[in-house]
């Protein structure tokens, strides 16, 4: 409990990714077996206790306090599990080191007793530890860390600590469970990689680079697999022994959300591709799909309104056999192949383009569909890499729309930002109730560089009205050249209107706020991209 | 008891003609220390302990009072109708309670104060009275300090674990910083520490009143170019003013830390954005502003600044009598 405390408070108070990462290496390394298994299982969200729920921490408050000073101290502190760990009345005395309490020992405690105990079990283990173990351990038992650790962070840092690739670990994670025996016991060479043939898992994906300056002069037409770049959602499809299970880039599990698509089937594989609204003949919007995103569950009413469909990009497993290590020229052949045998009318393939120049590629891509963010190209001898490659495959997206818009708040950014203002604030004017006002319509964060983010810093600095917390008001004066891939309608936002993927384009130090454009303005693009 | 009463000034002495630590210019100030919440500039006469008026020397220039009438620990003088004394209060260096005496009456306004051990400053002297005045800025059972040796080892430790950061320790300069210093001293650390420009001053008057801080250095950094590779490891203090300034900025990847009794709670700590919160507290913690309360055992409890409502329904269920002074406009942040 000890080391972990150190790393909980290393982690909430590291703003950095990196620093992150060395810590929970660090601890990783350090910590013996089964102890760290269970604690980054805890960190990860990974670990839950049948028996223990979360009103304990309030049982156990009812004792360490009267009611009174207990009220006032959680008015001031915040946090419940905090407020007790703090108020706890026996503290260790310096020099008594008591016999650390490992985390195999709360687990194994924890699983075992009826609810009825589990008070005066966490009681009798809060008197031996100190402040920050007897917080970490409330937050152990009761789930919910919130130390800034995800999934994938942890992964790497099991990667960074035991040196093996990133991808081979995200690749056999599904498979484990805390603590995790089989993955320490490959990690330290004392067996061979757990295997995922026949389980649903999923498979660590391929993901594109920005197209660079050199792509026009490299581009020869016949090494490239040219297709649209849909404006969907990423995802990859799995149907094996075990069933059928849709996951997003990042190795979430989102099959809840889509139930229509995960109904069991007598073809196996995996499939890369895009979640699309409407159906393979009438594409819906990306707001469409929006409504079907990040729900828990469906209703069949909202799957007849907003109906999906996959278009598929490439195979990865087809039945047992791994194609990702053969040239994308043949798994797209039999990608085609075994589309053949995938009776359903949700699914179908992505077209490829035909171009016989760069020329081409750059018209290709300015094509007008909304719905289509660019094209991708594709080397057509890659195999299939988990990440991102080098020369493997490449986004070209359209040139982006642009409005002028100025800038309202500034906050303060994270990592090696943390002392610029860098996440800004824009608004857009309208008519209101007292004249012309700028109503906010975007934030945005990138885009600029590291001098133009100093010049941006020193302006808010100096044209600061208000500070609310982290946030500062700023004069009304300063013009940038937002750039944006699309707008909605939007009930959430004062403006009515969101805009996605908004990034500054140019700081517009010339211009005045009169100059900048109007809501209404904005809705132009809105209404020419929904038609 | 009607010859101390709060006004726009704050705590008014009647008998006397003076204020305690007043908020504006005012004919005769008492002076409990010289943070600067507490002791303004532009009053006419100035008592305080002579190390607070060389507090304030340094800070305001030699024209800060017209007249300045040093008072030390266990001295006495006769102000109007009372009598005025001085005694320790273990804030900062030169920090006193103010101790008043009328109608045979005494009376005690501690100010700021702290019983831990702290070798920058004379240790808080327990003197009997009447009505004891206390702060109450740690008045909430959730704070108890840890022991701040113990602290100081844990922040060594970490610092070790990222050899090639510099070490920026946000703490006010006046007490806190020299605090820290002689802290990292005791625990073994002699290199040299290294100072924010404002911190200069305070520090080389601690020195000249015989607190040992060791090696110090500027810890300049040009506008442009590097910071000079001797700051990589270093142990550099600032103002907490300072910590997310261009100054800071200029720093190869400072780990941030911050030195106050804030940081016990995690969100405050969060809040600060800082990397290492460093629990070190200038005043009296849960626990011994009511020990301090016991062994004085005065008839009644005044409660100036901080979260009274706390430690007031404690000396009430312990059948002391309380009440709130409700005196505002001293700054929490100087903690």
């Amino acid at each position: 409990m000890r080391g972990f405390s150190e790393l909980l408070d290393a982690l909430i108070f590291s703003p950095r990714r990196n620093v992150k990462l060395a810590h929970l290496a660090g601890w990783l390394r350090q910590t013996p077996h089964p102890d760290r298994g269970w604690g980054l299982a805890a960190l990860t969200g990974d670990l839950r206790f049948a028996h223990v729920k979360a009103g304990v921490v309030r049982e156990l408050a009812a004792e360490v306090s009267s009611p009174e000073l207990f009220a006032l101290s959680y008015d001031f502190v915040g946090d419940l599990a905090e407020t007790v760990a703090l108020l706890w009345p026996s503290e260790p005395q310096p020099g008594e080191e008591a016999e650390d309490l490992r985390l195999a020992e709360i687990v194994t405690r924890l699983n075992a007793i009826p609810r009825a105990e589990v008070k005066g079990v966490l009681a009798g283990w809060m008197d031996r530890l100190n402040v920050a173990e007897r917080w970490a351990l409330l937050k152990l038992a009761t789930g919910g860390m919130r130390v800034g650790v995800s999934g994938r962070l942890a992964r790497t840092a099991l990667a960074e600590a035991f040196e093996k690739d990133i991808g081979e670990i995200e690749e056999v994670w599904p498979l484990l469970s805390p603590p995790y025996d089989a993955l320490f016991d490959w990690l330290e060479g004392r067996s061979g990689r757990p295997q995922a043939e026949g389980r649903a898992v999923f498979r660590p994906m391929m993901l594109a680079h920005p197209a660079d300056d050199g792509l026009a002069e490299n581009f020869t037409p016949d090494d490239w697999q040219v297709e649209w770049k849909w404006d969907g959602a990423r995802i990859q499809f799995v149907s094996a022994e075990d069933g059928v299970r849709l996951f997003s880039r990042t190795g979430d599990d989102i099959s809840a959300s889509f139930p229509e698509l995960v109904q069991d089937m007598a073809w196996k594989g995996v499939l890369d591709g895009e979640i699309l609204a409407g159906s393979p003949q009438k594409i819906g919007s990306f707001n469409d799909l929006q409504q079907r995103l990040n729900r828990k569950r469906v209703t069949s009413r909202m799957q007849q309104e907003f109906p999906v469909f996959i278009r598929a990009y490439d195979i990865l497993l087809a039945g047992e056999a791994d194609l990702r290590n053969l040239p994308l020229s043949q798994r797209r052949q039999r990608l085609e192949a075994e589309m053949a045998a995938i009776d359903t009318g949700w699914l179908d393939i992505s077209e490829c383009l035909a171009a016989t120049d760069f020329d081409q590629l750059v018209k290709l891509k300015e094509q007008s569909d909304p719905r289509i963010e660019g094209i991708m190209l594709k080397k057509r001898d890659s195999l299939y890499i988990a990440g991102r490659p080098k020369g493997g495959w490449v986004k070209l997206k359209r040139d982006p729309k642009q409005a002028d818009l100025v800038m309202l708040y500034a906050q303060r950014g994270h990592g090696k930002r943390s002392s610029f203002y860098s996440d800004f604030t824009f608004g857009a004017w309208r008519d209101g109730d007292n004249g012309a006002e700028l109503v906010p319509v975007c934030k945005a964060y990138s885009g600029f560089s590291d001098a133009e983010l100093k010049k941006l810093d020193k302006f808010v600095r100096d044209h600061t009205l208000n500070r609310f917390g982290p946030v500062r008001e700023v004069e009304q004066k300063l013009v940038v050249e937002i750039a944006f891939d699309q707008l909605h309608p939007s009930r959430r936002h004062k403006s009515g209107i969101a805009m996605r993927f908004p990034r500054f384009h140019a700081i517009r130090w010339d211009k005045h706020p009169e100059e900048a454009d109007t809501v209404e303005q904005l809705r132009q693009f809105m209404t020419r991209d929904n038609s | 008891m009607d010859w101390v009463k709060i006004d726009k000034k704050g705590l008014s002495v009647l008998p006397a003609g003076a204020h305690i630590d007043p908020l504006s210019a005012c004919q005769t100030a008492l002076i409990t220390h010289g943070h600067a919440d507490h002791a303004r500039p532009g009053h006419h006469q100035v008592i305080a302990t002579p190390e607070t008026l060389a507090i304030m020397a340094a800070r305001y220039g030699d024209d800060f009072a017209v007249i300045k009438t040093p008072l030390g620990y266990g001295e006495t003088m006769q102000l109007g109708d009372v009598q005025i004394g001085m005694a320790p209060s273990g804030h900062i260096l030169g920090s006193a309670q103010i101790i008043l005496e009328h109608n045979q009456t005494r009376l005690i306004a501690a100010g700021d104060y702290k019983r831990k051990a702290d070798p920058t400053c004379a240790p808080f002297e327990i003197v009997a009275c009447d009505i004891f005045i206390t702060e109450a800025t740690f008045g909430l059972p959730v704070f108890r300090h840890p022991d701040p040796q113990a602290e100081i080892k844990r922040l060594l430790k970490v610092a070790g674990l990222f050899p090639e950061r510099s070490i920026l320790i946000g703490a006010y300069a006046l007490g806190k910083a020299q605090r820290v210093i002689s802290l990292l001293r005791a625990a073994g650390y002699n290199a040299p520490v290294y100072l924010h420009g404002a911190m200069q001053n305070l520090c080389d008057l601690y020195q000249a009143h015989g607190v040992e801080l060791g090696e110090l250095r500027p810890a300049s950094i040009s506008e442009r170019g590097k910071p000079s590779k001797e700051l990589q490891g270093a142990i550099i203090l600032a103002p907490p003013s300072a910590m997310h300034t261009s100054w800071a900025r200029r720093l190869t990847d400072p780990l941030l830390v911050f030195a106050s009794g804030w940081m016990q709670v995690r969100q405050r700590a969060k809040q600060r954005g800082v990397e290492f919160p460093l629990i070190l507290s200038d005043h009296a913690d849960w626990d011994d502003l009511l020990a301090t309360i016991e062994e004085i055992n005065p008839r009644e409890v005044w409660v100036t600044h901080g979260r009274e409502d706390a430690l007031i329904h404690a000396c009430q269920t312990r059948g002391i009598s309380a009440r709130a002074l409700s005196l505002i406009g001293y700054d929490e942040a100087m903690e």
